[in-house]
């Protein structure tokens, strides 16, 4: 069986569930490849606009229902996406500890699906026989712009708090070293993870992020990509549509991605405020 | 006064849909888990746990003497600073770890909490085994969390918690006390009841399967004298206890003087208040649900329904013909309402409190239907014409007992439903949104339902007012009992 020829992997974009090739058509040669797929060189979907547009509508798509599943049934999706990316630690193209670190952040953030609502919401005590109440909800459809370094835990310290707080997210991978991220949309798959809730696109980062940024029907963008110019046109093209804007500083550790875990949560939710007359 | 009146007739009958218990995997007989291990008891009994519904013996189980206990105390305070030391990720994999074993083993054990306890099948599998997985999923992601649950306090576990649980939700109860003492980083002594060992030996099991470390919990079965014995232990941090109100006066008193922090979760006699702008008939199956549910073998079962005058006959008259479809029999039957009284021994105190009932004047309505002849069973029973001093208006039947009152202004509601020492829960039926509420406010009780009842969740604290006990558990409500706020 040694001299057996190995079956390559083909990358694909993932988008609304599905593995795709991008529309234009379009490849980028990288170096590379992971697992059984390791090979000199590997080509790789370069993404486009149109692409961009079909992740955020497939991210819109399957919001609602995402959002409005309960925060116990998506702790325990998120659990299952660590399960099942544990499980995979040799296939991904990352080193064993970063997907350990990746894995324990989802732990993490699993946990804080049903905690979210006692630590950010309340009983507003307000002086008129009301019973006025905040309640956290997602914000909706997020964009993510991952970090080119650790590629695989930068881009999960990013994700797993967006989908704790119940939102949907399109990503734009990073462009030297995308394959772990490619790599993961195929953890997605197997992770009971509603298709369209994750959607990942390789490519140009300086073609796509402005893209995304500027998309009318995102809520939320979180630029993990610690390049000052491309930060300044993601806050200019957000103004359009007052899309909410998250810069996160760089993520090295299991430990960075959990210092300070609220604000990532929080930065990604509305809070609602409800009021009900008492006795009147 | 006292009548009987005939079963409305069945509509529709059922094939009977038991569910097979092939698939539980029992053994013969069960030791006391300490250490990470089944022991042998050193100064205690073997005793046949029975199933209510036959009287037949399901296993053998041993009893934890005084010995034991200390033994079991022990053990727990070994282990403890070594799991209070594992980082919270860590100690929250292990929580992981169980509720994901639960899950697997949802079946088996729904069906041996139906054998060893009475309660139907579709009850155990719907709502104890489920719950109970989820409270281990729930506490697992606070692990790593505690200081946002105490309000940004840093925060260190007690120590050994020694947990008595009661026989009515065996295994659910058992992870309302483990979890979030675990999460927390306490060690634990759980002593199942009396009646109903088998699901927290099963999760021993689990506990084995899961790795967690020898020593973080011991399970030790016995009878009020195990108990006892656990909470006079002179190595304890923390005691929590659910069952009897007298039980836990006498836990309270044996700890007077010694400073160890107690949770009571205790009985009840809660009010279900129908208003006469209610949804009547969705009234009536929360009605059943509050009060028929597990035998009525519920703390904070709606056992006072208290029925605005106008609405009274009309609501009596749902009520009544929907008892009458309620079916009452073998536990593991799909079909099943009503399943197996837990013990003869409860089955004694239900039948003396009915029967004061009658002697006091009340008016009793029992459901005629047939009775297994072997077993612990009481038909589902209504009494009206009750007054406030009847006893079956203000003990705790802990049965399939409803009694009934009627009032007129919601002012004569509030004050009807305050007027107990026990304040667990109340349920408020009404459309009006700012009358539930206002009512809500009114009432001494520590969990208020509108609308539905019986209604639990991990996230949701549960505990009592009054004599019905102190401490909550559930949501970070229920971490607070497990913990002291570091200096």
């Amino acid at each position: 069986m040694t001299d057996r020829l190995p079956i390559r992997k083909t990358y694909k974009l993932f988008i609304g569930g599905a593995f795709v090739r991008s529309e234009s058509g379009r490849y980028d040669r990288i170096e590379g490849g992971s697992g059984a797929a390791a090979a000199a060189a590997v080509n790789i979907p370069r993404g486009s606009r149109k692409d961009v547009r079909d992740a955020v509508a497939a991210a819109r798509k399957s919001s609602t229902d995402w959002a409005e599943r309960t925060a116990y049934n998506r702790g325990q999706i998120l659990y299952r996406f660590a399960e099942a990316l544990e499980s995979r630690r040799a296939d991904i193209g990352a080193p064993a500890d970063e997907v350990g670190e990746a894995v324990d952040v989802l732990v993490h953030y699993a946990g804080w699906t049903d905690k979210l609502q006692p630590v950010l919401g309340g009983i507003n005590p307000v002086a008129a026989p009301y019973l006025s109440f905040s309640v956290p909800e997602p914000t909706g459809v997020v964009g993510l712009v991952a970090p080119d370094s650790p590629p695989l835990l930068g881009l999960v310290a990013e994700l797993a708090p967006a989908l704790a707080a119940g939102n949907t997210v399109v990503v734009v991978l990073s462009e030297k070293l995308p394959l772990s991220g490619l790599d993961l949309g195929e953890v997605l798959g197997i992770a009971d993870v509603p298709a369209g809730v994750v959607n990942l696109l390789s490519g140009r980062r300086a073609e796509l992020a402005p893209v995304l940024a500027g998309h009318h029907a995102l809520n939320a963008i979180v630029d993990a990509s610690a390049d000052a110019a491309l930060g300044a046109e993601i806050d200019k093209l957000a103004a359009e549509s007052v899309t909410r804007v998250r810069h996160a500083a760089p993520t090295r550790s299991y430990s960075d991605a959990t210092a300070d875990p609220l604000s990532r949560l929080e930065a990604l939710t509305e809070l609602k405020t409800a009021w009900h007359p008492v006795g009147a | 006064m006292a009548t009987q009146e005939q079963r409305t007739s069945i509509v529709w009958d059922y094939a009977p849909a038991p569910e097979s218990p092939d698939h539980v995997r029992l053994r013969d007989s069960y030791g006391l888990f300490i250490d990470g291990e089944f022991q042998e008891p050193v100064d205690g009994t073997r005793v046949p746990t029975i199933n209510p519904a036959t009287e037949e013996p399901v296993a053998e189980v041993a009893f934890a003497g005084a010995e034991d206990v200390r033994r079991a105390v022990q053990a727990a305070r070994a282990a403890q600073a070594g799991w209070a030391a594992l980082s919270g990720l860590e100690r929250g994999k292990y929580l992981f770890r169980i509720a994901r074993l639960m899950q697997e083993r949802a079946r088996e054990l729904a069906i041996v909490e139906s054998m060893d306890g009475g309660k139907p099948i579709r009850e155990s599998r719907d709502v104890d085994v489920p719950l109970a997985a989820a409270h281990f999923f729930h506490y697992a992601g606070w692990t790593d969390k505690l200081s946002y649950a105490m309000g940004g306090r840093s925060v260190e576990p007690l120590g050994v918690a020694g947990q008595i649980v009661p026989w009515n939700f065996p295994l659910l109860m058992a992870a309302w006390k483990l979890a979030p003492a675990l999460a927390a980083g306490n060690t634990a002594v759980l002593k199942p009841a009396e009646t109903t060992p088998l699901t927290a030996l099963l999760l021993a099991e689990i506990l084995q399967e899961a790795e967690l470390p020898p020593g973080v919990v011991q399970i030790v079965p016995g009878d009020g004298a195990t108990g006892a014995a656990l909470v006079r232990e002179p190595d304890i941090d923390k005691v929590a206890f659910t069952g009897s109100t007298g039980v836990g006066k006498d836990i309270q008193s044996a700890l007077a003087g010694r400073g160890i922090p107690l949770t009571l979760e205790l009985g009840g006699k809660s009010a279900n208040i129908v208003f006469e702008d209610a949804a009547l008939d969705q009234a009536v199956e929360g009605i059943v649900n509050g009060i028929f549910f597990n035998q009525g073998h519920v703390c904070c079962a709606g056992s006072r329904l208290l029925i605005q005058e106008s609405v009274a006959d009309t609501v009596i008259g749902k009520l009544w013909e929907r008892m009458g479809r309620l079916r009452v029999g073998d536990p593991l039957d799909k079909n099943t309402d009503v399943g197996a009284i837990n013990s003869r021994e409860q089955l004694d105190r239900i039948e003396a409190l009915v029967a004061s009932g009658e002697e006091e004047g009340a008016v009793r309505r029992t459901v005629a239907c047939e009775l297994p002849s072997r077993g612990f069973w009481f038909a589902p029973t209504l009494f009206t014409d009750v007054a406030p001093a009847h006893r079956i208006a203000a003990e705790e039947i802990f049965g399939p007992v409803v009694s009934v009152l009627t009032f007129r202004t919601q002012a004569e509601a509030i004050e009807k439903a305050n007027s107990t020492p026990y304040g667990l829960a109340a349920g408020i039926w009404t459309d009006k949104g700012s009358k539930a509420f206002e009512v809500a406010a009114a009432l001494q009780a520590g969990v208020i339902w509108q609308n539905t009842y019986n209604k639990f969740d991990p996230s949701a604290a549960f505990g009592g007012y009054k004599e019905s006990g102190f401490g909550r558990e559930g949501g970070l409500a229920g971490l607070r009992a497990y913990v002291r706020i570091a200096r």
